[in-house]
């Protein structure tokens, strides 16, 4: 009997078996790159604003407290933005001439809201909740990147499950707090904004580690031994759940 | 010698997984957006086209009743409180400070000198913020305080929204304080066991 295959198919066929591999593979993990990179999160992009609000100016000039705008962050699951009013305790006296401002006493004096265009989302099947993750001392910019430097606001992080899981997998690497400031009797909540003030008063230089990755928008995680050993002390003393943290309906409710 | 599985078996069930990997990667948007209102989205049934309506007029809330005039306004039969109508604690002190320093101090500085940040930044030029330390605000009865946090002064804006009724009188404490801190004398300030220092 003749033969089928010439001795050239073994090849054809090594290289088709291999094909058959490398492409879907390939093809996943191109698919996994694009939903991870800017193009699609969006992190790191900056938004078109109807005022080219500037928190670099407000929060790390001015030193202004962000509960002074987002006045429900601290006690309930939005942080919220701020109302033309709140502009306009200050902006009723000062840079009165200036066009950027047009909007905001247009706003004011028609009593039709600015209409800022949201950053940051979660599509609305996810729950998230402001109030636990601040009164657990996690500064704004563990989330949100260096707020303090944005002069136009954009994404600190990508806000895909991944990256929600992997503190609540090990919050022990993330939950800080600074010992001068617990000495002084501040909570892990005030110690998220206080972290702002001495930022404004002191420049970066007499901040803590851990809080200079914050104010500088690098990710605050810690894979230090000690530091790590001082983060499960303080989940232990605010009683987190560890166990359920990760659990679907944690998020999905 | 084994027999080797026909590659086919794996092959379909690489190509159905990978098949329903990339269709399930295109149907999610129901969810994504729900026909819910969040706080703060709008909506097209309203003519202010905002989803959170404002109270009718008239209603109260639970919660929400204002019957104790005192503390709800801070005047008593039109004249001004003159005791603080909640007991004054080390621990309303502290949220007084806190609050004080959130919403007050970018204008009246974190001694209520009306030195704050944003008042160097121009708004002194046109309306200094009060400097709590004259004689006139020294002597003023508490009940001033709370008012002027709830209705505004002059060129301040009322806070009304952003800070409750207990901390307005948080804050009102916390502001004697501060005058007493700025007047106090030397033998005072040993008394109350503060750090020695040179310049009395
Ligand atoms: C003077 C008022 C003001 C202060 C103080 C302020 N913010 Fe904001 N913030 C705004 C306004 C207005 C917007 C909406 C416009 C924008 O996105 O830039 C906003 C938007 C944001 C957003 C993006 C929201 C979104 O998803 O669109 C974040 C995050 C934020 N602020 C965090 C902070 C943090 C953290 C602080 C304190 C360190 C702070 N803000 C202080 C006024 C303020
Ligand atoms: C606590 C006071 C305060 C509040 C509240 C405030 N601002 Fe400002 N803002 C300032 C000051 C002070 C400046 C000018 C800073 C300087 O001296 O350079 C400024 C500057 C600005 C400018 C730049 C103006 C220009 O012509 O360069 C914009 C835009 C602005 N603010 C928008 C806003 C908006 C929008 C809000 C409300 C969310 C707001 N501000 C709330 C104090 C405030
Ligand atoms: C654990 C992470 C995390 C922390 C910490 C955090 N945020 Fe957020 N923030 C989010 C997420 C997620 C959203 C989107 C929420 C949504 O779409 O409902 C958001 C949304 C916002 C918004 C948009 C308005 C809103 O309420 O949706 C503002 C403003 C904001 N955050 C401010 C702050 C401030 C100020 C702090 C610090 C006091 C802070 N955030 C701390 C995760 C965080
Ligand atoms: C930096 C760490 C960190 C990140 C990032 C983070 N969380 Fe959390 N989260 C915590 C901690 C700590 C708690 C407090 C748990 C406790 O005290 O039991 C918490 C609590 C919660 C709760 C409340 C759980 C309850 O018991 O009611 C929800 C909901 C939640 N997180 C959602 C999210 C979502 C959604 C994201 C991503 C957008 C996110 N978190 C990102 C640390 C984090
Ligand atoms: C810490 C909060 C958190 C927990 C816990 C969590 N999720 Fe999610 N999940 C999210 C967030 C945030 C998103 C939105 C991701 C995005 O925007 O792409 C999401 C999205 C999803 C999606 C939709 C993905 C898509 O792209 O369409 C599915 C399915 C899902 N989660 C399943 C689960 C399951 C199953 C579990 C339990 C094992 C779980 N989640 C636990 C936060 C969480
Ligand atoms: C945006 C700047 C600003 C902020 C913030 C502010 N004030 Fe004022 N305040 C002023 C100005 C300006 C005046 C002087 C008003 C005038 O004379 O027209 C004033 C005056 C006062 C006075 C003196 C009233 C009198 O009888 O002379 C008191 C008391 C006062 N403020 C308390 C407060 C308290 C309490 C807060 C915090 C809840 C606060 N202010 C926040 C600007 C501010």
């Amino acid at each position: 009997m003749a033969q089928i295959f010439k001795p050239s198919a073994n090849t054809i066929a090594q290289v088709s078996l291999l094909g058959g591999a490398i492409v879907p593979l390939s093809v996943g993990l191109g698919i996994a790159a694009l939903s991870r990179s800017p193009a699609n999160t969006k992190v790191g992009v900056p938004l078109n604003q109807p005022v080219p609000f500037s928190h670099e100016h407000h929060v790390g000039q001015l030193g202004i407290d962000c509960r002074y705008c987002h006045t429900s962050v601290e006690k309930s699951a939005f942080a919220g933005f701020p109302p033309t009013e709140t502009c306009m305790s200050c902006h009723s006296q000062i840079w009165t001439n200036s066009p950027l401002l047009e909007p905001v006493r247009k706003s004011y004096e028609t009593g039709t809201p600015i209409r800022w265009t949201k950053v940051n989302k979660v599509p609305e099947f996810v729950f998230f909740n402001h109030s636990i993750h601040v009164n657990r001392g996690i500064n704004c910019n563990t989330c949100h990147g260096a707020v303090n430097d944005m002069n136009i606001t954009w994404k600190g992080n990508s806000f895909q499950m991944a990256w929600c899981l992997q503190c609540h997998r090990a919050p022990e690497r993330y939950l800080h707090e600074n010992e001068a400031d617990t000495a002084a009797g501040l909570t892990p909540r005030q110690q998220v904004f206080n972290l702002y003030w001495k930022f404004q008063q002191d420049g970066v230089k007499h901040l803590d580690a851990h809080e200079q990755d914050l104010i500088s928008g690098e990710d605050p995680v810690s894979f230090d031994k000690d530091e790590i050993a001082k983060g499960r002390k303080l989940v232990n003393k605010y009683g987190v759940k560890t166990q359920q943290l990760a659990d679907c309906w944690i998020c999905h409710r | 010698m084994s027999r080797w599985a026909p590659p086919s078996s794996y092959l379909v069930k690489a190509a159905i997984l990978s098949g329903i990997a990339a269709a399930s990667a295109g149907c999610h948007t129901d969810m994504w957006r729900q026909p819910k209102l969040a706080p703060l989205s709008e909506s097209t049934l309203f003519p202010d086209g905002q989803a959170s309506r404002p109270f009718v007029p008239g209603t109260i809330p639970r919660g929400y009743l204002r019957e104790d005039s005192a503390f709800y306004t801070g005047f008593v039969n039109k004249k001004l409180v003159t005791k603080i109508p909640i007991p004054v604690t080390l621990q309303l002190l502290k949220r007084g400070q806190e609050r004080f320093n959130i919403y007050c101090s970018p204008c009246h500085g974190r001694l209520g000198d009306g030195e704050g940040m944003i008042a160097h930044r121009g708004f002194s030029i046109r309306r200094k913020p009060g400097d709590y330390h004259t004689d006139r605000l020294r002597t003023m009865p508490i009940g001033h305080f709370y008012d002027v946090i709830t209705n505004g002064y002059g060129a301040m804006f009322s806070y009304a929204s952003r800070v409750e009724p207990h901390d307005r009188w948080a804050i009102a404490a916390y502001i004697r304080v501060l005058q007493l801190s700025q007047h106090a004398t030397p033998a005072e300030y040993a008394e109350a066991g503060g750090p020695a220092t040179t310049t009395p």
